[in-house]
């Protein structure tokens, strides 16, 4: 969503679910994996919404909704560019909002060429490196004798924005661009115009298509064009929510963007109702992307620096934005320096580039995975798991267990002794003989933690918004909260370097260390939101809070850990507290915690008025601007500047906010439009496009290549990918499986296997299937099934149940198997354990966010339990042998067109 | 008790009197059942909190009596969650309470075949050193080409997403200044 609308976060809060006319489920079961939240899809339908689920399974969500349309998995961006495709032909789009708020109208670089050219492959593909060069997708520019609009900064290559996992670094402001003197043709007919590219991108993405590649029948799929078109415009908005479902492919990030240009397409950002609602799965998971425990960013989306491009804070800095662009991130240099100076305090000064250099760099790729492969290879050396079990929760579990038997030390704190802390003496690899318990290195420290209930702080829910909890009681015996545990270890470490004169040292020792702490030693949580908010250093106001991230400066006068939750402690108050019953406020309620930005809870909603400021209609009014005070006003914050008019116009070379004209509602983007086509920011296309996943029963129906050219492949022996369909050994592993999760369980299972309320609703792991599936295999429902992939194999219950549909794709039957992954072996005190549906996936990775593709695999399913011992080894590697899957197998990124062409 | 008490008492005449013709409420309560009381009304205090499972982020009421967390409902007060919770959410109390709960510390030594009891302290100290030998073992200043690196790429850490986001900063804030950057959590899976 970064690159399309220039933030990260779902663009509605939660409540306004109960104001659409129609809402999209898509990639997410949200009955059963968001119930609380559902309460108010049914608050839509009892005002007379449409409920539309879109999903391989036909699960609680699909039982409530107006109609449920089953999907092959993985063949989302083919139904939404088929729908894009429709709205486009049928010129049902909302024209007067996508020629005002998108970019619609720009003229594209002569030099791009679309994958409908060039089989597949956008313009600037290197078949060498696998990677795109971004250089042919830019914008022409209108200055007089010059080329096509850069970026900003020394232009970069596709390879170095995979490496650096570059879709998440637009959480807060979309891609930059060298300036925004953009040529447009505003009647949008110009061939070389976004909207007639969008159209012949898209030309071949057919109902027909649908059926075929999809398994869905051309009724339901204009039932769902009937359905969006009707209730969007004007007086209605359509809204889409999606969760895993969709970011867990090796296209994920693509498939959000397919959603987001049908949104501005629809006209539906920014408005009631409308928007995209991302439904995430952990407490403070957004958060923890706002203040990033993530290598490749600082806090507020701010890049981590790469080795060689950003040698100096001048260099980082035109890379992030230039200062000749739109919008509010020309005030980069401010967020960066006030964070230095909050971490470096008087140590950074202007003339040290505020301590620019105590900054780490990267050089490549430093995502989990690839962690455990360092761990495998020896490189890494310590590993600390908090509040997290990779030994169950990520793909391909057993690689991950292999590489923590490669470690020197590794630091687990959680509530129980989960499977990743206990792997070395209980867990699958040493039922089999692979790993011995005597022969393992690895030295371990288990630590317990405290709960939400024994700790003060906040979490940052699904929709940007930071709520406190308050510390109910004290933590029993050892355990501590995380903040405890990092600060002490902070104390510690920098009281054994203190005195070092070795500059590597300086960092830890310069660091601003400092907070108060309460009679068991616990740091005030309030005194560190306080200094992620920020102060004033000097002047009058020297020592006080910030209002917000308007007050912070380039110059070192202001200090601020996080910009974009600068004013959640605006005049002292950590507004973060605010619990004002539901009853005594609006129904946009904006004293019941605090939203970043700016406690703005829709996103983009300078969009909810026409160009001229008008609400689009009485129904779906929001924010509009009023004449009398010359402001903007209405039921939220106005996401814009709040005195600039609908018909300002900013004069050519202005740059920042004030370059903001008065109907530039994405105020994050450098050219203030909301994105159709990308010419920046997403690095395998500037355009979604259908590629199959790593593992596929079919060939890709639209282009020869068969995979997402650009994604993140991990050839290693013990991360075999399976044989795709036309290549020998594909009916090996014939079935497609996918992943979900269930009510009763969370994740992995550490904060619910050990309950025993919750384990007795879910006792057992289990996998669906459909009626002819078990019927073909031999299957017998409440029976025992072994499922195997080319990385493992395990055992689970059967479920026989018509919720699995068999699909007719391409003239075959597709059966799909679905496995909530919760359960693991091992463990010391959990209720109940099973095997781990994790440890059947491989690692193969979206290119743009690093994220692993989890929904789609291939299996085989045989009646019975698995192998015990040696013989479930055997039984893996006999299965490998006879599908003929090597290292190399799906992961000769560059070279398979010609191959496939030649089956065809 | 007066034998008129007594008559009254009867359940056909109890269910007349309190009008409970069914039987079903007032009238079949036992005094045992009736000197019960919840124990969200004797507790000593309730405590706002937040659901610490999914992101959507429901109101909790924790319910204290004694130092200990006896119940945990949903905050009616919460324009989101308007007093429901989830399984998940209403089993938070045994999240808390849990029997099975581990709450000291343990070691295992390299090539141990189980744990052995640490203290806090002395566990801490550990893994400072371990982190300063590492990262002086595995520091790297400048890469092949002369650029400057300035990091370990021995010392990796996953996880935040359950965590607050006090605690993601300080742990952002410290692995930085130690130069260690494999930091992820679960966004990235």
């Amino acid at each position: 969503m970064g690159a399309s609308f220039g933030r990260g976060g779902a663009t509605q809060f939660v409540q306004d679910i109960a104001n659409t006319d129609c809402l999209i489920i898509q990639g997410s079961n949200m009955a059963e994996c968001h119930p609380v939240a559902f309460q108010w899809v049914t608050e839509a339908k009892l005002r007379g919404a449409r409920v539309i689920h879109i999903d391989p399974r036909f699960t609680r969500t699909s039982a409530v909704a107006d109609k449920h349309i089953p999907i092959r998995a993985g063949s989302d961006v083919i139904l939404l560019g088929a729908l894009i495709n429709q709205v486009l032909r049928t010129g049902s789009y909302f024209e007067e909002y996508v020629a005002a708020y998108t970019n619609a109208s720009m003229i594209v670089s002569d030099d791009y060429q679309d994958t409908e050219d060039l089989s597949g492959v956008f313009s600037g593909y290197d078949p060498e490196t696998g990677q795109y060069d971004l250089t042919s997708w830019a914008y022409r520019s209108r200055k007089p004798g010059e080329d096509d609009i850069g970026e900003a900064g020394p232009e970069e290559h596709g390879a170095a924005k995979a490496a650096s996992a570059a879709g998440h670094a637009h959480g807060a402001a979309g891609a930059p661009l060298d300036h925004a003197l953009i040529e447009r043709d505003p009647t949008m007919q110009d061939p070389r115009c976004v909207l007639q590219i969008l159209k012949r991108h898209y030309a071949r993405y057919t109902p027909d298509l649908v059926t075929s590649a999809c398994g869905i029948s051309a009724a339901d799929f204009a039932y769902l064009s009937e359905s969006l078109v009707a209730n969007s415009g004007r007086e209605r908005t359509t809204m889409f929510a999606y969760a895993v479902g969709w970011t867990q492919h090796s296209l994920g990030a693509q498939f959000i963007r397919t959603a987001a240009i049908l949104q501005l397409l629809m006209g539906n950002v920014g408005r009631p109702g409308g928007g995209i609602m991302a439904l995430r799965g952990h407490a403070s998971i957004q958060g923890a992307s706002d203040i990033p425990t993530l290598f490749n960013l600082l806090p507020g989306y701010l890049p981590m620096p790469t080795a060689g491009k950003d040698e100096t804070l001048a260099q980082f800095l035109s890379a992030v934005s230039s200062p000749r662009q739109k919008g509010f991130w020309t005030h980069a240099d401010a967020y960066l320096v006030s964070l230095l100076k909050a971490w470096w305090g008087d140590a950074a000064q202007p003339e040290n580039d505020f301590c620019y250099d105590y900054l780490p760099r990267m050089n490549g790729n430093h995502n989990t995975y690839q962690s455990v492969l360092g761990m495998i290879a020896g490189t890494v050396e310590g590993y600390f798991l908090l509040g997290q079990n990779p030994a169950v929760g990520s793909a391909n579990g057993r690689l991950q267990r292999l590489g923590m038997a490669n470690l020197k030390w590794l630091v687990v704190r959680d509530f129980n002794l989960i499977e990743s802390a206990t792997w070395w003496k209980d867990g699958p690899e040493i039922a089999t003989g692979e790993l011995e318990t005597d022969k393992i290195g690895t030295e371990i420290f288990f630590l317990p933690a405290a709960n939400h209930a024994e700790k003060d702080g906040t979490f940052t829910q699904t929709q940007r918004m930071l709520q406190w909890h308050f510390k109910a009681v004290e933590p029993p015996g050892d355990a501590r909260s995380d903040l405890s545990f990092y600060y002490v270890l902070g104390k510690k470490i920098r009281e054994r370097l203190a005195g070092s004169t070795d500059p590597r040292d300086r960092p830890l020792l310069d660091l601003t260390w400092d907070y108060p702490q309460d009679e068991h030693g616990e740091p005030d949580a309030d005194a560190v939101l306080r200094e992620i908010n920020g102060t004033y250093l000097s002047g009058e106001q020297a020592g006080q809070a910030l209002p917000g991230f308007g007050a912070l400066k380039a110059d070192g006068s202001t200090a601020s850990g996080c910009w974009i939750y600068s004013g959640v402690y605006a005049d002292e108050v950590n507004a973060s507290k605010n619990k004002l019953p539901d009853a005594q406020q609006s129904w946009v309620a904006p004293n019941w915690g605090w939203a970043w930005p700016m406690n703005r809870r829709i996103l983009y909603n300078r969009a909810s008025a026409d160009p001229q400021g008008r609400p689009w209609s009485e129904r779906k009014a929001y924010v509009w601007w009023d004449e009398q005070t010359g402001r903007w006003v209405g039921h939220d914050v106005p996401d814009f500047p709040l005195t600039t008019a609908p018909s300002y116009r900013p004069a050519d070379g202005t740059s920042g906010p004030e370059a903001l004209a008065g109907d530039d509602p994405f105020i994050m983007q450098a050219d203030g439009k909301g994105w159709l086509f990308a010419p920046r920011g997403m690095i395998d296309g500037p355009l979604p496009t259908h590629y199959e996943a790593q593992e596929s029963p079919i060939g890709n129906p639209l282009y020869p290549q068969q995979r997402n050219p650009a994604r993140l492949v991990y050839p290693h022996k013990d991360n075999l990918t399976a044989p795709s369909f036309g290549e020998p050994g594909a009916d090996v592993y014939p079935f497609v499986a996918t992943t979900y999760r269930l009510t009763e369980h969370h994740t992995a299972g550490a904060m619910s296997r050990w309950l025993p309320y919750l384990s007795e609703l879910q006792p057992e792991f289990f996998c669906e299937v459909s009626p002819e599936l078990a019927a073909e295999r031999g299957l017998v429902n409440g029976g025992w099934a072994t499922l195997i992939s080319p990385r493992s194999a395990i055992e689970a219950r059967v479920l026989v149940t018509e919720r699995m549909t068999p699909l007719i794709i391409g003239g075959r039957t597709i059966h799909q198997i679905g496995m909530p992954y919760h359960w693991g072996v091992g463990g010391t005190g959990a209720v109940v354990t099973g095997d781990s549906a994790n440890d059947l996936l491989g690692v193969t990775l979206d290119p743009n966010v690093s994220i692993q593709e989890s929904k789609v695999s291939s299996v085989d399913i045989q009646p019975g339990r698995r192998p015990r011992g040696e013989a479930l080894t055997r039984l893996v590697a006999d299965y490998q042998s006879r599908s003929g899957a090597t290292v190399v197998t799906g992961n000769d990124i560059v070279n398979e067109n010609d191959e496939r062409e030649e089956r065809r | 008790m007066t034998d008129r008490a007594a008559f009254l008492g009867w359940p056909a005449l109890r269910q007349l009197a309190t009008g409970d013709y069914l039987g079903r409420g007032q009238a079949v309560v036992s005094k045992k059942t009736r000197d019960k009381l919840a124990r969200t009304a004797t507790a000593d205090k309730v405590v706002k909190s937040v659901c610490p499972y999914c992101a959507v982020g429901c109101g909790q009421n924790i319910f204290v009596k004694d130092g200990k967390v006896v119940q945990i409902e949903g905050d009616p007060d919460s324009p989101v969650s308007r007093g429901r919770l989830c399984p998940k959410g209403s089993a938070s109390e045994q999240l808390v309470n849990s029997p099975t709960r581990q709450t000291t510390v343990l070691y295992r030594a390299p090539y141990a075949t189980d744990w052995s009891p640490l203290g806090l302290e002395e566990a801490t100290d550990m893994i400072a050193d371990r982190v300063i030998e590492t990262r002086r073992r595995t520091w790297q200043d400048k890469d092949e080409n002369g650029q400057f690196l300035r990091r370990t790429m021995g010392i990796a850490s996953l996880g935040g997403a359950a965590l607050d986001n006090e605690e993601n900063y300080l742990m952002k804030k410290l692995y930085t200044a130690m130069g260690a950057i494999q930091v992820e959590n679960q966004a990235r899976i």
